[in-house]
């Protein structure tokens, strides 16, 4: 019987609804007699473990609960016999996702037919796409700037026919960016608009179809020439296996992406080429592929259509061989003071640091055409 | 992508049983799951076994208020089912040498040593519980375990009031703690 007292008085002394004077004495009790502060240790381990009991036990509940639950809705399956309208159901829950992305992907492939017309170059045939943003896309994006924006007028003249769009970025602070020559194609004209939505004026200044690459230049009196950019464009070849990211345009903002370096060929064995596993969408084209240290070591520029999140960047090391043929082939002084950046400046830093550093000099490029 | 404040909120989730948390983590990561088991010389309840064991091991660590899951989700469930099952197909005798790995692993064991010291103190209580006998066990479990409190326990076991209950309560208690103890510190 003293032994329940004792017990009764613990189990109050350990969940808190003992009298502040009777709590005084007991600990004082505890203090002087090693046999009941013994106890309440042991006592407290021993409501711990209940209460630990009590929780997995639930847990276990609730994952059962669950698990039935899931197994009628049919969203797990054991293979069982299913009722009819389970059946049903099931095909419905299964299959929900496939038909939406059908009734897009057939959208999406309706605009592009159109599009495929305008370009038969070697990278494009039905297994690879390139990530070049839609037409519609673009032009409904300058409809909500439009109307986000009224006091700002868009630097496209008007008139002029928005033909694609994708990514870029800087190669040098004098205003070089570089982009896939896909996204440019139709077209005469292109803008640049930077991560805070600020458009600058630009001229292609060069055009590769076969490198599929471009050298666009700001001409914009808005623009300030950058001294230093943050990132580096990598000269030597990438590891297979590197950890690598993307920023660019799929969106109206600035999106990141991560994903691994998987071979160091591109599609059918194009050397030119790395292949990595990412996953990008229409409008990463020309956007730049970063390793962990922050250099540039190629540009995104199409994904293969069969498979999920596999896609293709051209190799950075092309950046330095375009430049330099351009300086020994082309004589206009355009191209002459090209420098590259060879350091990179956020090497140490976290991701978050390097992407609030880089993020600025990677631009959404819109091409058009004046009527 | 998945971002990490929604698994924060997942996992936070979890660590309170918020069953539509778990319903979410559920329905993300058990197909994987079961297919890897299946084609792995599982059942369909290894599956479940497997799958439900690494949730706890996952609620388990979610506990912990210092915790920080250091990958996502489906790659930690991920994980540790597949160091469950290869235990298992080893302990079977069914350990094939082969299996495939479909996705990318983290080193999980410190948290699965930690899971069986808890799952053997979960079955010393499990059993414990079951030697007592009635009415105590009922007793026990409506107060700790259904957390009901001692005047609804009285009513519903026909104590005349909510002290005999208690004291009554008390006795099972010690039994309880008795038959603990004994288990517990010959496996310590």
């Amino acid at each position: 019987m003293e032994d329940i007292v004792l017990l009764q008085a613990i189990e109050r002394y350990l969940d808190g609804t003992m009298q502040p004077a009777e709590k005084a004495y007991f600990e004082e009790l505890r203090k002087n007699t090693p046999e009941i502060d013994q106890m309440v240790v042991e006592h407290n381990m021993f409501l711990h473990q209940i209460e630990t009991y009590a929780n997995t036990l639930n847990l276990k509940h609730t994952l059962n609960e669950i698990h039935s639950k899931l197994l009628s809705f049919g969203e797990i399956n054991e293979g069982g016999e299913v009722s009819a309208k389970g059946k049903v159901v099931r095909m419905w829950n299964k299959y929900r996702k496939v038909t939406a992305i059908a009734a897009c992907v057939g959208g999406a492939i309706a605009l592009m037919i159109s599009g495929l017309f305008a370009y038969l170059s070697p990278v494009n045939n039905n297994q690879i796409q390139q990530l070049k943003r839609d037409v519609e896309f673009v032009k409904r994006k300058q409809q909500d700037q439009g109307s986000k924006l009224n006091e700002v007028a868009s630097k496209i003249p008007k008139g002029a026919v928005v033909t694609g769009g994708g990514s870029g970025f800087l190669i040098d602070g004098k205003g070089y960016i570089i982009t896939n020559a896909h996204v440019l194609d139709g077209s005469s004209f292109a803008n640049v608009i930077n991560s805070n939505g600020v458009e600058f004026k630009a001229v292609i200044a060069f055009k590769d179809e076969h490198k599929d690459l471009a050298i666009l230049k700001i001409e914009d009196a808005d623009f300030k020439t950058i001294k230093t950019l943050p990132y580096s464009i990598k000269k030597s070849g990438a590891d297979l296996g590197e950890e690598i990211f993307t920023l660019g345009y799929p969106r109206n903002d600035l999106t990141f992406n991560q994903g691994f370096l998987s071979t160091q060929s591109g599609f059918n064995g194009d050397s030119s080429s790395y292949q990595l596993q990412i996953s990008a969408n229409p409008g990463n084209s020309g956007g730049p592929v970063f390793n962990s240290k922050g250099e540039v070591i190629g540009i995104l520029s199409t994904r293969e259509k069969q498979a999920e999140g596999v896609a293709f960047a051209i190799k950075s090391k092309n950046i330095y061989k375009l430049v330099e043929q351009l300086k020994n082939t082309v004589s206009d002084t355009l191209f002459q003071h090209i420098k590259l950046p060879t350091a990179s400046l956020v090497k140490g830093m976290n991701r978050k640091e390097q992407i609030k550093k880089m993020s600025d000099y990677i631009f959404l490029v819109q091409a058009f055409n004046k009527k | 992508m998945k971002s990490e404040l929604y698994e924060q909120a997942l996992l936070k989730g979890l660590a309170e049983n918020n069953s539509k948390a778990i319903e979410t983590i559920y329905k993300e990561n058990f197909n994987t799951i079961q297919s890897f088991i299946l084609n792995n010389n599982g059942t369909y309840d290894d599956a479940r076994d497997v799958f439900q064991e690494a949730i706890i091991t996952l609620y388990e660590k979610a506990q912990n208020s210092s915790f920080v899951l250091t990958s996502k989700i489906n790659t930690y469930v991920y994980s540790i089912c597949r160091r469950l099952w290869l235990k298992r197909l080893h302990q079977m005798g069914r350990y094939t040498g082969k299996i495939e790995n479909i996705e990318e692993t983290i080193a999980v064991e410190d948290d699965l040593e930690f899971h069986e010291k808890r799952n053997v103190e979960f079955a010393i209580m499990d059993s414990a519980l079951n030697s007592l006998g009635e009415p105590c066990k009922s007793l026990l479990e409506g107060y700790y375990i259904k957390k009901m409190d001692m005047q609804e326990l009285s009513k519903v076991f026909g104590y005349t009031n909510a002290d005999n209950a208690k004291n009554q309560k008390y006795k099972c208690l010690m039994r309880l703690k008795k038959l603990f103890f004994t288990q517990y510190n010959i496996g310590e």
